[in-house]
């Protein structure tokens, strides 16, 4: 069934400069967007996300591949003739135009009928809750109202898919994380597929339905954010997502043999080096003694308010962080060059072959 | 002292120079205004203020003529300069980087460059040849050259309001369902427009103040009003040229406020 793709891009690259001396932006990437999913594209600045972005748009031609839109080949089609709206990272609101007029300037140049601009338009200011700023200038908006005037302009048309360049980045942190929610209210409400591109992992896992993260003009990995997250299929995005734990180690029968001599369980693999990732919120402080328990000595405690930070080396030198949870009396009773155990739960350990 | 830095303001003799700069600048000037509302024939001795000389000035039919002239000729011209100056300031800054744009930039600001006065022998001869073959001895020369050198004076201001557009607006646009036509009509003409009418009144400025150009290719009875005067103060200086010029110095003055309004940037 082609019908539930929204978008699909088939082996599309995209080089930028001359022969020799070109540049890779994307470099082969296929995906499949659903129909009405939340799918952002995560990754570093210059992994390519954008430009893929900008090709679903049609603001540029790909070098190679083809992209579709619901079936249909859209690959060489100029922006204003496809049913897909953008939110620019700057907003680009037409400033000498008002409220009012910069949202239903999509509808006016589709040639709709006064009516029809004009009951689309009140139905998006009510939307956006900006029915009082109707009239005014776009200059005479905060940042915060500018975004949601760009989202009920880029909305107003009904488009099949509606493209987020890292809309919120501009915004402070408080009103980052209003828009966040309203922008999950909007796909839910409107039923549109959303393609959202942001270098914040924290924007992407709680906003998605799925993730595509990229790098080096490579989508690395796509999936829920929950399985990215616990499963991350190589070393970019155990790292790029979240912190994590790199532990070298080498296949001893059924078990690893850490770098520091001690032997660990952690899920099973074929190859004879591997690198084990734990995040930090899966290690466990426990007494020395204990059995099992791997030795470390406290090199530093970071306190970040709501949980500790405590790194802790093992005995080869490697850095392990483990997030403890803040106990109510606010002292973990913890010190730097304490001896402490490490016990980490074997179901949370990730074996990245490498 | 090495850390407060380069301060001009701070350097021995900085007021002295600039007062005596601006009252270089503006002293004849201004000596110009005050006597033109001088009682007496003298524009040297003061006899008591009077509008006399631009009531003189008024019922001169001779002056009216050039000053109807003057004006007919910088608003051609300046509408005309303006259009092509658009076109042109379109062309090189909405379009990828080509070969020999700098050579087009040069190319467009030449008026700039080269001498009036070379400029000026070279239109003598060219439209004097076309006069010959033609017979039309109209005001089209006048008009055609003034709208020449005003170009680089509205080509200026409009291709820096163009460069200064976010390109953005216009892929916004684009994404908006807008044709290229649309784009342009509806959202870079009336951002340009500012940039336009800046231009358009530099140009009217500059062709309204010509001497040099005008006096070569101007045909017999088509003095304009800076040309008139010349002539006027060839036989005799009066206080009446006192009087115009100060109308037109109040009309320069009126139009390049406004120029600089347009072009302020808004915050």
């Amino acid at each position: 069934m082609t019908q539930t793709i929204a978008v699909e891009a088939r082996n599309v690259v995209k080089a930028f400069g001359h022969a020799d001396t070109a540049v890779r932006a994307l470099d082969d990437v296929s995906v499949q967007i659903r129909k009405g999913e939340f799918f952002t594209l995560l990754g570093p600045s210059g992994c390519g996300k954008t430009t893929l972005l900008r090709l679903i748009a049609g603001f540029e031609m790909p070098s190679g591949g083809t992209i579709l839109l619901e079936g249909a080949d859209i690959t060489t089609l100029p922006p204003n003739k496809r049913p897909v709206n953008t939110v620019f990272q700057s907003y680009a609101l037409f400033p000498h135009l008002t409220v009012a007029q910069n949202i239903g300037f999509g509808l006016e140049m589709l040639g709709r009928p006064k009516s029809e601009v004009q009951a689309t338009t009140a139905r998006m200011l009510a939307l956006v809750k900006l029915e009082a700023m109707a009239n005014r200038k776009t200059s005479q908006l905060s940042g915060g109202q500018q975004q949601r005037v760009a989202l009920a302009r880029a909305l107003a048309p009904s488009p099949k898919v509606l493209l987020l360049d890292e809309p919120l980045s501009a915004l402070d942190l408080k009103l980052r994380k209003e828009m966040q929610i309203e922008l999950k209210r909007l796909q839910l409400e409107t039923g549109i597929t959303f393609i959202f591109v942001t270098h914040d992992q924290e924007e992407a896992l709680t906003m998605s339905d799925r993730i595509g993260v990229m790098s080096a003009g490579k989508l690395q990995q796509v999936g829920p954010p929950k399985e990215i997250y616990n499963h991350p299929v190589n070393r970019f995005v155990a790292s790029f997502i979240g912190e994590t734990n790199f532990l070298p180690a080498s296949r001893d029968g059924d078990r690893y043999r850490l770098d520091c001599g001690i032997k660990i369980a952690a899920p099973a693999s074929n190859a004879a080096r591997v690198t084990l990732t734990i995040r930090p919120e899966q290690v466990r402080l426990v007494a020395e003694t204990e059995a099992d328990a791997l030795p470390a000595k406290i090199t530093n405690l970071v306190y970040f308010g709501t949980d500790t930070h405590c790194h802790a080396a093992l005995l080869d030198g490697t850095e392990v962080v483990a997030r403890l949870q803040s106990p109510a009396s606010g002292d973990a009773g913890l010190a730097v060059g304490q001896s402490v155990g490490l016990r980490f739960v074997p179901e949370a350990i990730q074996v990245l072959e490498d | 002292m090495a850390s407060k830095g380069f301060v001009l303001s701070r350097l021995p003799g900085f007021n002295a120079i600039a007062i005596g700069v601006f009252v270089a600048l503006y002293l004849p000037i201004g000596m110009l205004v005050v006597y033109s509302f001088n009682a007496g024939k003298s524009v040297a001795s003061w006899e008591g203020f009077s509008l006399q000389w631009y009531a003189v000035a008024w019922a001169n039919d001779a002056v009216k003529d050039a000053t109807i002239r003057s004006l007919y000729l910088a608003l051609s011209a300046a509408v005309i300069s303006t259009l092509l100056a658009t076109l042109a300031a379109l062309g090189t800054t909405r379009r990828a980087a080509f070969k020999g744009q700098t050579f087009i930039y040069v190319m467009i600001n030449q008026p700039l460059m080269v001498p009036e006065i070379v400029s000026a022998v070279a239109l003598l001869i060219f439209f004097a040849m076309i006069k010959q073959a033609t017979g039309y001895a109209g005001m089209g020369y006048l008009i055609a050259a003034h709208a020449a050198f005003c170009i680089p004076f509205a080509y200026l201001p409009i291709r820096a309001r163009l460069e200064g557009m976010d390109l953005t607006l216009e892929t916004a646009a684009s994404d908006l369902y807008a044709s290229s036509w649309q784009t342009f009509r509806f959202v870079t003409l009336p951002l340009l427009l500012p940039g336009i009418f800046a231009g358009m009144m530099l140009a009217f400025v500059t062709s309204l103040d010509d001497v040099v150009i005008t006096v070569f290719v101007k045909s017999a009875g088509q003095d304009t009003l800076p040309t008139y005067m010349l002539g006027q103060i060839r036989r005799q200086v009066t206080a009446e040229i006192n009087a115009i010029s100060t109308v037109l110095l109040a009309l320069t003055v009126a139009l390049l406020t406004l120029f600089f309004l347009l072009t302020r940037k808004k915050d």
